[in-house]
């Protein structure tokens, strides 16, 4: 590659960012139709040149690929790259980016403008986000995506948009400023804060343990982990549809791609010695979320705490270190991002009409809406997890790395799933079964064609996910075995240091 | 000892001197109505005075009381910088406020030149008399709408506090004076790292710092500030949160780093004790503000608590962490009075957080730019403000002040909320009554070079950290 194309798609939407700032003026209907097609080509080309990174992607090769490295701010240096493992949330990304601001396309008429400026800015700390290689870089592009969703939930919200994005806002940065600390104990430690360098530079196990605490405490609130988790349905039912498939689908997948890059290769030893914690928690986090999904009358939130359960199934796979566990891990992540996405959005069709969230407004909607009932359905299968679906590959994997590790843990993590079919199947029973009686639902639409256009396409993914999990796999597994294999050595190094070794190893 | 040599290193704060008493004369035989003429002649020689003292090397004059280093070039530029900027805002403030005075300029000129000797100082009676030049000089002008009540009274509050302070400070050198037997900073340090720290010394330091901490408002030396940042003229509540503070923190770095290196575990604990006071009443005695300038004195209050963590850390790297901090802190401030003065609806000046609301739909650009400064102040990424942070940290966290870091994190993340809840106010909240379109070019021009150096500071910090660092260079090996 002779053109930075890491950067470039990084940078992209903020360059359509600023292109709208300069060419919507006012807020007449003319502002905004420019706003939003702006905002569409962008994301539009921003996805087409990220699939370039996927065809120029060497799968077999566990280094950082498209490597950039500028000299920046002294301590740290401009530093982006991918491997298999941020790869897909890179593509993830940008490929949700699209859809969702064509889900916004009506439903959002207060200060597009604004709107689709949050929301590019946005994008470009994502993918920043997921492709620094540089931790005060990494940091920069993990916080400020802070401000524009803070601004999405608040302007744009619900009712309670207020209480929950402050609420969101808060938690997050309580949970960060910790890693920061991290960051700069580390960089006195090792001298530098790149990422390449600091996964092979193997800190002292007394140290590792507060770093690992600090990191923790940021990726769990994000994650979100139980018990930290209260901020995530408060957030997701204020926040617009679009903001709430970014905060289901990515957002909270920075969490568990954070512990992937650095709390697992960079922290192996309390990695491994906390790992029974992690598990505790993720247990609690399925069982008892999903216990209550089962009890709300909100569809968003029970969306909400599904979302928390399946994130459990993600920390359980990433801290059993084994290379189904990870895999799975990631493998949940990207199929969870879309499938959490699509029911959001799902959740959203019916709100742009309905203007409730409430379960009990619905009721029947096959009658009139088969095409919708549809798409639901196959978007609720798959949050089931049922094979033949995205969802199945990730939690079986999962599962499988933690049933290795310890049986009970993966008994109580089976239960789940269980519970995952009821409420999923539940919600679905009383939103799209039954007569339709409710006098306000007598003449309700179906889909539109841009809402099919937003929603077949992650049908035929989830789906194909499913019945063909190979291409992700395929990214993914070099990365994954190298970092399996690197954190088993470091363990078992410190476990047991050959005789041979001492002082002269790294 | 050749004058005209000396006369050069102090010609900086000549032409500001001069200056000033020219100025005074015009303005006394032309009146108010030559106001905006002394004002751009006072621009003026504020420009002149940061060239030369770009232009002048590092040297010493008069026995080594006056001093001019990279240290004191990079405070002057700061302080200069507000110090234009103030001028510049005092102008509109008092035009469209009808009350024009000629006398405002030039009391910013003699100010200016108290700080301007105040980072320069090398010398306890060199640095007495650049404070009390800049503190007289800021009395008068914090009490400066003279048929405003609130004024006066800030004006008065700061002036019996500020002497009871100056006072302190007086003692504290005579007692230093009296055991160590010198007035030069580099001859106390001789002393007292061959005679170690003796309990009168150890006093004098105590008091010193007492009255220096008064001057930065840090706690508990704080309570006049909250009082005399919402009496006093906008304009001037800009001077007092940048320049003023910024000349006084050099002061204190200089007056603690090059006598006292010897007593560092001494003065050390008191830094830490007020920086750990201020860095939490700043984050929680905000929270419950109506006033906007109230608001911004407690932050400020914060502010200096973080910027202390630095002296605290009493590394290159904190030295360094701290210089550039203030200057964060002083560009910063700066836009947001700007804006502050800009908040006037039907010609009178407003102050309440709530007279925001709505702001982002009424007057996008003015919103936009306050709320970007004050995330930036919060310190969050990716603006100026968290990397500013991001050094003081650093430092602290070599220094193993881990404790106080994570303080200093978790305070921060209070203050969060206080500036967003003003980001809130002006995009969330339903819109009040617009503000007076016209905001004035110079009030723009300062809030768009804070903004920008908000925004695009992530971009290329290189210079400025250099420039810091050399500047820390000249007070710590």
């Amino acid at each position: 590659m002779t053109w930075p194309i890491l950067s470039v798609v990084t940078f992209l939407p903020m360059l359509g960012a600023i292109l709208i700032a300069l060419m919507a003026r006012g807020n007449s209907p003319m502002a905004r139709g420019t706003s939003r097609w702006i905002a569409l080509w962008t994301t539009v080309v921003t996805f087409a040149v990220s699939l370039l990174l996927i065809k120029h992607f060497d799968p077999a090769s566990a280094e950082f690929q498209f490597v950039e490295k500028h000299d920046w701010l002294g301590v740290a240096a401009y530093h982006m790259g991918v491997d298999g493992i941020s790869l897909p949330f890179v593509i993830l990304t940008t490929a949700l980016m699209p859809l969702c601001i064509l889900a916004s396309w009506t439903s959002v008429q207060k200060r597009v403008k604004e709107y689709m400026i949050a929301f590019l800015a946005l994008e470009t700390l994502m993918i920043g986000t997921f492709s620094a290689l540089d931790l005060v870089l990494f940091y920069l592009f993990f916080e400020g995506g802070l401000i524009p969703m803070f601004l999405i939930i608040g302007v744009w919200g619900g009712p309670r948009r207020v209480y929950a994005s402050f609420k969101f806002f808060l938690y997050t940065l309580l949970g960060s400023v910790l890693m920061l600390l991290a960051i700069m104990a580390m960089y006195w430690q090792a001298g530098t804060t790149d990422i390449a360098v600091l996964l092979h530079h193997g800190f002292p196990v007394g140290m590792q343990k507060w770093l690992w605490f600090a990191f923790f405490a940021s990726f769990a609130v994000k994650m979100p982990m139980w018990p930290v988790h209260t901020w995530l349905p408060d957030a997701h039912v204020e926040a617009p549809t679009a903001g709430s498939v970014i905060l289901a689908a990515i957002l909270l997948k920075m969490g568990g791609y954070g512990f992937l890059r650095f709390s697992l290769p960079m922290f192996p030893d309390a990695s491994h010695l906390f790992a029974p914690l992690v598990f505790t928690l993720s247990v609690v986090a399925i069982v008892y979320t999903s216990l209550v999904a089962l009890m709300q009358e909100d569809v968003k939130k029970l969306i909400a705490y599904s979302s928390v359960a399946h994130m459990g199934f993600v920390t359980m796979g990433i801290f059993a270190a084994t290379e189904q566990g990870v895999q799975g891990g990631i493998f949940q992540m990207i199929s969870h991002g879309i499938v959490s996405g699509a029911l959001f959005l799902c959740v959203g069709v019916v709100y742009d009409r309905m203007h409730t969230r409430e379960i009990a407004a619905y009721g029947g909607l096959v009658n009139r809406m088969p095409i919708y009932a549809a798409c639901f359905m196959v978007f609720t299968l798959a949050n089931v997890g049922l094979p033949g679906t995205g969802g199945f590959v990730g939690e079986f994997l999962t599962m499988l790395g933690a049933f290795l590790f310890n049986t009970w843990i993966a008994i109580f993590a089976a239960t789940g799933v269980i519970l995952s079919a009821a409420y999923a199947l539940f919600l679905y029973r009383r939103i799209i079964f039954g007569a339709l009686v409710k006098p306000a639902l007598q003449t309700i639409q179906d889909l539109s064609a841009r809402e099919i256009a937003i929603l077949a396409p992650l049908v035929v993914i989830t789906i194909l996910m499913g019945v063909y999990p190979k291409p992700v796999f395929d990214v993914t597994s070099a990365s994954v075995a190298n970092l399996v294999q690197q954190h088993k050595a470091a363990v078992a190094y410190d476990r047991a240091p050959p005789k041979l070794a001492q002082g002269g190893s790294k | 000892m050749n004058i005209q040599a000396d006369l050069y290193v102090l010609s900086p704060e000549l032409i500001l001197a001069v200056g000033a008493l020219v100025l005074l004369l015009v303005g006394a035989l032309r009146g108010d109505r030559s106001t905006g003429l002394i004002s751009w002649l006072s621009v003026a020689l504020i420009v002149a005075s940061a060239y030369m003292s770009l232009v002048v090397g590092n040297e010493t004059a008069f026995n080594g009381a006056f001093i001019m280093d990279s240290f004191a070039r990079f405070t002057k530029a700061v302080i200069l910088w507000s110090s234009v900027g103030c001028v510049l805002m005092a102008e509109h403030f008092f035009r469209t406020e009808k009350n024009v005075r000629f006398e405002l300029p030039v009391l910013i000129l003699l100010a200016t030149l108290g700080m301007s000797l105040m980072v320069s100082a090398a010398n306890f009676i060199a640095l007495y008399m650049g404070l009390e030049l800049q503190s007289l000089a800021l009395y008068v002008l914090a009490a400066f709408k003279r048929d405003s009540v609130r004024s006066s009274e800030a004006g008065l509050k700061y002036f019996v506090l500020g002497s009871l302070s100056s006072g302190m400070m007086l003692y504290g050198i005579s007692l230093i004076y009296g055991f160590a037997g010198t007035m030069d900073f580099a001859g106390v340090a001789k002393v007292v790292a061959a005679s170690g720290v003796g309990i009168g010394v150890l006093f004098g330091i105590v008091f010193l710092i007492a009255g220096l901490a008064f001057k930065i408002s840090a706690v508990p030396f704080h309570m006049w500030t909250p009082d005399v940042y919402e009496g006093a003229p906008t304009p001037i509540t800009a001077y007092l949160a940048t320049a003023s503070k910024v000349a006084s923190f050099a002061l204190v770095l200089r007056a603690l780093l090059i006598p006292f290196p010897a007593a560092v575990h001494q003065w050390q604990q008191i830094i830490i004790f007020i920086s750990v006071l201020s860095m939490g009443l700043g984050a929680f005695a905000a929270i419950g503000q109506t006033n906007i300038k109230r608001l911004m004195a407690y932050s400020s209050i914060g502010h200096m608590g973080y910027a202390l963590l630095g002296l605290a850390a009493g590394t290159q790297m904190g030295v360094r962490g701290m210089l550039f901090y203030m200057a964060f802190y002083a560009l910063t401030n700066l836009g947001v009075f700007a804006c502050i003065q800009a908040m006037r609806r039907n010609g009178q000046a407003v102050e309440n957080i709530d007279d925001l609301a709505g702001l982002a739909r009424t007057r996008p650009r003015h919103a936009f730019a306050l709320a970007t400064m004050m995330l930036s102040l919060s310190g969050l990424p990716p603006l100026a403000g968290i990397l500013a942070k991001s050094f003081i940290f650093l430092a602290a966290i070599e220094a193993h002040l881990y404790v106080l870091a994570a303080f200093g994190v978790l305070t921060s993340v209070v203050g969060a909320y206080y500036y967003l809840r003003i980001v809130k106010t002006m995009y969330f909240d339903e819109p009040a009554p617009a503000f007076d379109a016209n905001m004035g070019w110079s009030l723009s021009l300062i809030a768009t070079i804070g903004t920008a150096f908000s925004i695009f500071f992530v971009v290329n910090a290189g210079g400025l950290l250099d420039a810091a660092n050399a500047a820390a260079l000249a007070l710590i090996k």
